[in-house]
């Protein structure tokens, strides 16, 4: 089963911290991609901030096009951050590996995933 | 586990003040009332966690010990006599966000009070807004903590003396608050980007607040285009500071800066970000300079860089901003398209203008260095040295003097 690891937040709370505790969180993040990659495929992706964000809202009527709007107000709620997505055995190991990188600035979502295609690569 | 919770408070803290001086009408009242729910949150949230929406916690926790503070403080028959409605304990709600992206403006443009000068306004947008300590802000202007300490508290009086209206601005109104704190903080990252003088080049805690304060503003005002396109220009710039300088000090131009060493995620957030600003349509001076900084960002050599598209942005940026330096950086891009003697000629019109800006000298040397006119290279370098350039800035000229004292003995 594809479990996903969706990390949610406040953003720009990483990016207030100290040095030393950003790299400390980065720690775990680096150790999770090299148990990952030892383990076989995954995909991680880390959202850009929401300000980078443009909005596509449905079409108001079945001849209208969908509206693009420049974005929402950042609101001072969580944000969905960014995520991790691969095959495990289990919930229990997929949790194990969530684990790496539990912090006080992310709250974590581990949700299996059904696969719907595609591929990319970046660099 | 406080540091965490101090980042959180750092990330609430410029919406939260802006609130509570709309509420208190005073800053000093806000901060205190911040302050007070920080440390309540402190106990708090170690103890039961953090709440889903610590915003609303704070501000309403603030707020209530604001109101508190006040019954019991001299002040209270002054500032009660404001505004009086807002003194009963309030439930705790989710703020507003048209109102709070308003108060964020408004506190602001509190701080561009037109009669400090640029660099106390900066100086007093960190300390009230941002919340860096004194010695803090005092490092990010190389000023001793004391007197940085005397210009605060003398701003701050200003300041309180403010006749912003607390009502909702109207389009105009905010047009002009956007406009001068845009400008605010384009200047603090631009301070912190090039010193005006001094050993250091950098002071890159100034770029990294200024960067804080344009993505604030973004996430506040989505749909405006020169605002997204600022913070875009700010990261395309910052993106370049592991490059600046060499391993010995020494300032790098950009055509000689190793380009591996900027930094790609900013570079692509912030051509996304210019990409938006683009699609809102209105080209405005922050849209055209973001626009410059990403045709070099995309180049991945300088041979690659296109000086043609370069040089027609300088051109729409001086029909919008007619200022001697926005016309010698576009007969810098000249330069490159149409040769050094072309350049030399035109930008004799600058002279006068310019003599005392140490980079149009600076460029003159650089562009009779590639005609071979080294005697007067030469010269032009001198008068840079005269023009109080930073440590990093001298040595980079010394060694372009050397350079064409060496060319000169060899002749």
């Amino acid at each position: 089963m594809i479990y996903a690891i969706t990390i949610y937040g406040e953003a720009g709370v990483f990016e207030a911290l100290p040095k030393e505790r950003q790299d400390e969180i980065m720690l775990g993040h680096g150790a999770l991609q090299d148990a990952l990659k030892g383990r076989g495929e995954f995909v991680s992706m880390k959202l850009m901030p929401p300000t980078s964000a443009v909005m596509v809202e449905p079409a108001k009527n079945d001849s209208a096009a969908p509206l693009i709007t420049d974005g929402p107000f950042a609101d001072t709620k969580e944000n969905f951050l960014g995520f991790y997505a691969a095959d495990f055995k289990d919930l229990d190991e997929a949790l194990e590996y969530a684990k790496m990188i539990s912090s006080p600035v992310a709250r974590l979502e581990v949700r299996p995933v059904a696969w719907a295609g595609g591929s990319i690569s970046s660099e | 586990m406080s540091d965490w919770l101090e980042a959180t408070f750092a990330q609430h803290r410029p919406r939260a003040i802006a609130a509570l001086t709309r509420i208190f009408r005073d800053i000093d009242a806000a901060e205190e009332a911040f302050a007070d729910a920080c440390g309540k949150a402190l106990t708090a949230w170690t103890n039961d966690g953090a709440p889903r929406e610590p915003m609303a916690w704070l501000l309403t926790t603030a707020r209530n010990a604001g109101r508190d503070r006040l019954r019991k403080s001299k002040r209270q028959a002054e500032i009660l006599s404001r505004h009086t409605e807002e003194f009963q304990p309030v439930p705790a709600e989710t703020p507003d966000p048209n109102e709070m992206r308003d108060d964020v403006l408004r506190l602001l443009f509190i701080c561009c009070h037109p009669e400090l000068d640029r660099r106390d306004q900066i100086a007093i947008a960190l300390r009230v807004v941002v919340g860096l300590s004194v010695e803090e802000i005092a490092s990010g202007f190389l000023v001793k903590p004391k007197t940085m300490e005397q210009r605060i508290t003398r701003a701050k009086k200003k300041i309180a003396s403010s006749p912003v209206a607390f009502k909702t601005p109207s389009p105009a109104e905010r047009g002009t608050r956007l406009g001068e704190v845009s400008l605010m903080i384009y200047l603090m990252f631009s301070e912190g980007w090039s010193t005006s003088a001094g050993p250091e080049q950098m002071r890159l805690p100034l770029c990294e607040e200024a960067i804080r304060l344009a993505r604030l503003l973004v996430a506040l005002f989505p749909a405006m285009g020169e605002q997204v396109a600022l913070l875009a220009l700010l990261l395309l710039q910052h993106s370049r500071r592991g490059a600046r300088l060499d391993t010995t000090g020494r300032l790098v131009a950009l055509d000689d800066q190793d380009r591996s060493l900027w930094i790609r995620a900013e570079i692509a957030e912030a051509t996304a970000l210019l990409q938006k600003a683009e699609r809102i349509g209105h080209r405005g001076v922050y849209v055209i300079q973001a626009a410059i900084a990403a045709a070099h960002a995309r180049a991945s050599s300088p041979a690659e860089t296109d000086w043609a598209l370069i040089e027609s942005h300088y051109a729409a940026l001086y029909a919008l901003q007619p200022t001697p330096v926005v016309r010698l950086n576009q007969i810098a891009a000249q330069a490159k398209l149409y040769g050094p003697h072309h350049a030399l000629q035109t930008m004799e019109e600058l002279a006068d203008d310019l003599s005392n800006y140490r980079w149009f000298h600076a460029m003159r040397g650089g562009l009779l260095q590639e005609t071979g006119d080294h005697k007067t290279a030469i010269a032009a370098f001198e008068t840079v040295l005269t023009l109080y350039p930073t440590t990093p800035e001298c040595i980079a000229v010394k060694d372009k003097i050397a350079a064409s004292e060496k060319e000169l003995r060899s002749l």
